[in-house]
């Protein structure tokens, strides 16, 4: 029957609506690491590989003031004397410098978390990396945009 | 000396997880700024800073020239025992401070 056919229609097309929202959703493409973090990273692991994960890098995506930009560094770890971050270093892509801090975690800190302020000279890739006591290396990336540069000349 | 701000509670109870906050004034001279006249200012940070409670390190840092000017730090640290938490910042030309707070674990 020519009139059952229209609802049939609309209830594909809602569906095939609803797996293409679905699958936007879920899918979410993880930061290119940029050359010169990744050799930087390579150089602070000493070669040993990185995986993105457990850490969680809190800083602003766009940034009014390049001469103190809060941050922010947790890690998902339970900080027992068995499972706790070691280290928590912070690097950048376009300073003058690549380094911006390193951090020694001991257990008696309860929580993996770390804040500060930094200074960033432009819009650029930052990368957060935690050393666990396995000696496992955890990273997150993330892109800023820099709106007033810190002062560098 | 420089004026510091230290926020740690003075007293908690056992095992729970304290924040510890501070503040130091430093200007943070990064080594790649230009003065009036013309030439680069020579680097002025503070390059280490250490808390240590009832002696043993609990949490340390190095500081690099992408810190900001009055360098802040926040962290955790579980009070597991009442004593002293000292604070000590290190940097060029021989900049050495060091604060404490005490704090009461029932």
């Amino acid at each position: 029957m020519s009139r059952g056919a229209r609802p049939d229609r609309t209830r594909r097309r809602l569906l095939a609506g609803a797996v293409a929202v679905g699958c936007g959703v879920v899918w979410r493409p993880a930061l290119a690491l940029s050359e010169v973090l990744s050799g930087t990273l390579r150089g602070y692991t000493g070669g040993a590989p990185t995986r993105e994960g457990k850490v969680n890098f809190d800083i602003a995506p766009l940034v009014e003031n390049g001469n103190t930009v809060p941050i922010t560094v947790t890690v998902d770890s339970p900080m027992t004397a068995a499972d706790h971050v070691q280290a928590i270093a912070v690097f950048n892509e376009k300073n003058p410098q690549r380094e911006v801090i390193a951090c020694k975690l001991t257990p008696r800190m309860g929580r993996a978390s770390v804040s500060t302020r930094i200074r960033l000279a432009t819009t650029q890739q930052l990368v957060a990396v935690a050393r666990l006591s396995d000696g496992s290396h955890w990273t997150q990336t993330v892109d800023v945009v820099v709106t007033l540069a810190a002062c560098i000349e | 000396m420089a004026r510091s701000l230290i926020h740690a509670p003075a007293t908690a109870r056992k095992g729970e997880v304290v924040e510890i906050r501070t503040l130091i004034a430093h200007p943070m001279e990064t080594g790649y700024r230009a003065g009036a006249d013309g030439r680069t200012l020579p680097r002025d940070i503070i390059r280490r800073f250490a808390c240590r409670y009832n002696g043993e390190v609990v949490f340390s840092a190095d500081l690099y020239p992408a810190i900001s000017a009055n360098p802040y730090l926040a962290f955790s640290v579980v009070a597991d025992a009442s004593g002293t938490l000292t604070f000590t910042w290190e940097g060029d030309n021989g900049f050495a401070q060091t604060e404490s707070a005490t704090i009461t674990v029932s």
